[in-house]
């Protein structure tokens, strides 16, 4: 889950990293009141995305009037995929020196992965890319932790121009925010260091590990949800993953790399997947509201049910499948493949209620669908 | 050891849940040797023929088990990994799902100080044909799974099951499945489960199933071209939009990172068959054993 910046800096602040003075406002009037508070400022768009400054949603104001004209511009901009609801009103900071510095979940070295840059400001791909020398990581051992120490250790040979010990500092206590709010990635960027040489985070990025949730419970209310549709967000509440695509042959599948699988199987028969939406895991008695989903996008031509039974069984899948077909009465061709688990079951059940038997792989039943997709356009 | 043989002993934590005693039964009747299990409200009593002890550490003074199995829901996975590594375990497999992150990479530092290998979470576990299953797969079932010469890695259980139906259905066989989880971070990697494939005795070929997101496949690739026998693989979600978990959590392509066509690339400059979609494993397998 990812958070936007208004919600994650207070984290930092929490772990006793300094940031600016902000007031968030979801009025352009309101960002004038604000800026008369703070003085010379900055109006940021609260997006959870990068990028912002780019797409014009960050700008700089010296006057209250100055304030409220940029917020006007910027609320109801749209960032990449996101529409501005509110902007942050910020402080403007003396800013000497921009760094970077961030603490990760990292899969190579199976623990967390503390990183720094003296080239803030870029995001990190281009960091990396750009110049990776300049890129210091210390790969903790989680038991242990990230002691001042370490991060002096992770720093040496590299020149802050004094502000040495504060940066050090800054990364103890950006661990410190990491593991507390159990975080998948807390990144500043850029990391400042001001003319008084102060350092301040002064823009945070901060996403919550989303199966840390469960016992993140209060954490998570700050987060921002998933731009969802109705669809996507009916199955979110249902315990089903579905992902609305932009096709015409709805996919129902048991387990996240067999549903992916069905979907590339349909597009390297030259259709194209209408959804995601696979029934694996514990959801796989869910197989009922699952068909309800996927035949509830307009436009739909055909579907393709492709159940593997391993963990989830094949009959327990069909029986609420065949359990839904007589209510929802799908009106496109549907074809199966079935196999796994349960099997044997599942192919009788098919054949008893709906005289239907499962194509011979699924291969087979993905081309079956993507040609009744075309012939019915 | 990634892969478990007959004669490992094997302990289920959580044994006495309905997931955890439907699936050691399915084991036991494969002929796994499951010595024992763990739930402490049940310690003293029998379950699945086997008796149920408080903990691993109490577990192995009796059982001396060489491998433990976790039935153990998301939030408890850190206290029972934790205690299946001072109980001694040399294997722990753990097939739950949602285990948060910071747990995980916990008990990865404990496993790599007391040498202990951990598989998963969020795997359907593994197949040792002919020998012994660990987890939720369908082992017993002779269209999926027939004692042959191929290794077949995964890091999803649907679409593994799905392959092994294929390599069957072709005329082949497996020596051992290995399912390494879907999550962003996972004790055994892809690479790490090649290699136990290709040291596997009867092994002559080994099928790989990627998704995209993470290096995983991109790393593999170079333990691959120090190979002498032939690879075939399949990625999954070659169709999926960027941005967008599919399922699994390390199922995600972020800006050119983890891409279906930077895992393609790699494999094939490593002499790796890489399919289009998994029915083609059958002829990509006549062309190997050619």
């Amino acid at each position: 889950m990812n958070f936007e910046e208004y919600a994650a800096k207070p984290l930092l602040a929490q772990s006793g990293i300094k940031v600016p003075q902000s007031i968030l406002v979801y009025h352009a009037d309101a960002a004038g009141e604000a800026a008369a508070k703070l003085g010379g400022c900055v109006v940021k768009a609260q997006v959870p995305t990068g990028k912002r400054g780019k797409a014009g949603g960050i700008k700089l104001a010296d006057t209250p009037d100055e304030a409220k004209a940029h917020a006007e511009a910027i609320l109801g901009m749209t960032i990449g995929i996101h529409t501005v609801e509110k902007v942050l009103i910020e402080e403007k900071s003396d800013i000497r020196r921009e760094y970077y510095a961030a603490v990760l979940n990292d899969p190579v070295s199976k623990g967390p992965m503390v990183m720094f840059s003296t080239e803030g400001g870029m995001d990190i791909e281009e960091i990396a890319a750009e110049t990776p020398e300049k890129l210091k990581t210390h790969a903790v051992d989680i038991r242990k932790g990230f002691s001042l120490e370490d991060a002096n250790t992770l720093l040496s040979g590299v020149d802050l121009e004094g502000a040495e010990a504060g940066v050090a500092d800054t990364l103890v206590k950006l661990y410190d925010a990491y593991m507390v709010n159990d975080a998948e990635l807390l990144e500043i960027n850029p990391l400042i260091v001001t003319g008084d040489g102060s350092v301040v985070a002064l823009d945070c990025k901060f996403t919550l590990d989303d199966s840390a949730i469960k016992r993140q419970e209060e954490l998570a209310k700050n987060g921002a949800p998933e731009k969802l549709t109705e669809l996507e967000a009916r199955g979110e509440s249902a315990g089903i993953k579905y992902i609305e695509l932009d096709g015409d042959v709805c996919v129902l599948a048991n387990g996240a790399g067999l549903t992916m699988t069905t979907m590339d199987v349909v597009r390297h028969h030259g259709g194209a997947p209408a959804n995601f939406c696979e029934i694996g895991g514990e959801a796989y008695t869910k197989a009922r509201f699952a068909l309800e989903m996927v035949l509830a996008k307009p436009g739909i031509k055909s579907l393709v049910v492709n159940f593997c039974g391993a963990f989830a069984r094949c009959d327990v899948m069909m029986e609420g499948l065949l359990g839904a077909w007589e209510e929802l009465k799908p009106d496109i061709p549907v074809f199966f493949s079935i196999a796994g688990t349960g099997d044997e079951e599942a192919i009788r059940m098919l054949k008893d209620k709906l005289n239907m038997d499962p194509l011979p792989n699924m291969s087979a039943a993905c081309k079956a669908a993507v040609d009744a997709a075309k012939g019915g356009a | 050891m990634i892969i478990p043989r007959k004669e490992t002993r094997i302990l289920v934590q959580g044994i006495t849940g309905k997931q955890g005693t439907f699936w050691t039964e399915r084991m036991q009747e494969y002929g796994a040797t499951v010595v024992g299990g763990v739930n402490p409200k049940k310690a003293g009593t029998e379950h699945c023929g086997v008796p149920v002890h408080a903990s691993a550490v109490d577990a192995q003074k009796d059982t001396g088990f060489d491998a433990t199995l976790l039935f153990i829901p998301p939030l408890g996975v850190k206290a029972a990994a934790l205690d299946a590594i001072e109980g001694g375990a040399k294997m722990i497999l753990c097939l739950t799902e949602h285990v948060p992150v910071h747990d995980v990479m916990y008990v990865m530092a404990a496993a790599k100080e007391a040498g202990t290998r951990v598989v998963g979470p969020n795997t359907a576990g593994g197949v040792t044909v002919g020998e012994t299953f660990m987890g939720f797969m369908p082992a017993f079932n002779e269209r999926i799974f027939k004692k042959g010469t191929v290794g077949v890695l995964s890091r999803s259980g649907s679409l593994g099951t799905l392959m092994c139906q294929n390599i069957v259905t072709a005329g082949y066989g497996q020596t051992a499945f290995v399912g390494i989880g879907g999550d962003p971070v996972i004790g055994t990697t892809t690479r790490d489960a090649l290699e136990a494939l290709d040291n596997f005795p009867g092994t002559e070929a080994v099928v790989m199933v990627g998704e995209i997101g993470g290096a995983m496949e991109e790393d593999a690739a170079e333990y691959a071209k120090t190979m002498k026998k032939p690879v075939i693989a399949f990625i999954a979600g070659g169709a999926a939009p960027p941005g967008k978990k599919m399922g699994h959590a390390g199922a995600i392509v972020m800006g050119d990172k983890g891409t279906y066509a930077s895992k393609k690339t790699a494999l094939e400059a490593a002499g790796v068959n890489v399919l289009s979609t998994p029915v083609h494993v059958g002829d990509a397998l006549n062309e190997a054993f050619k």
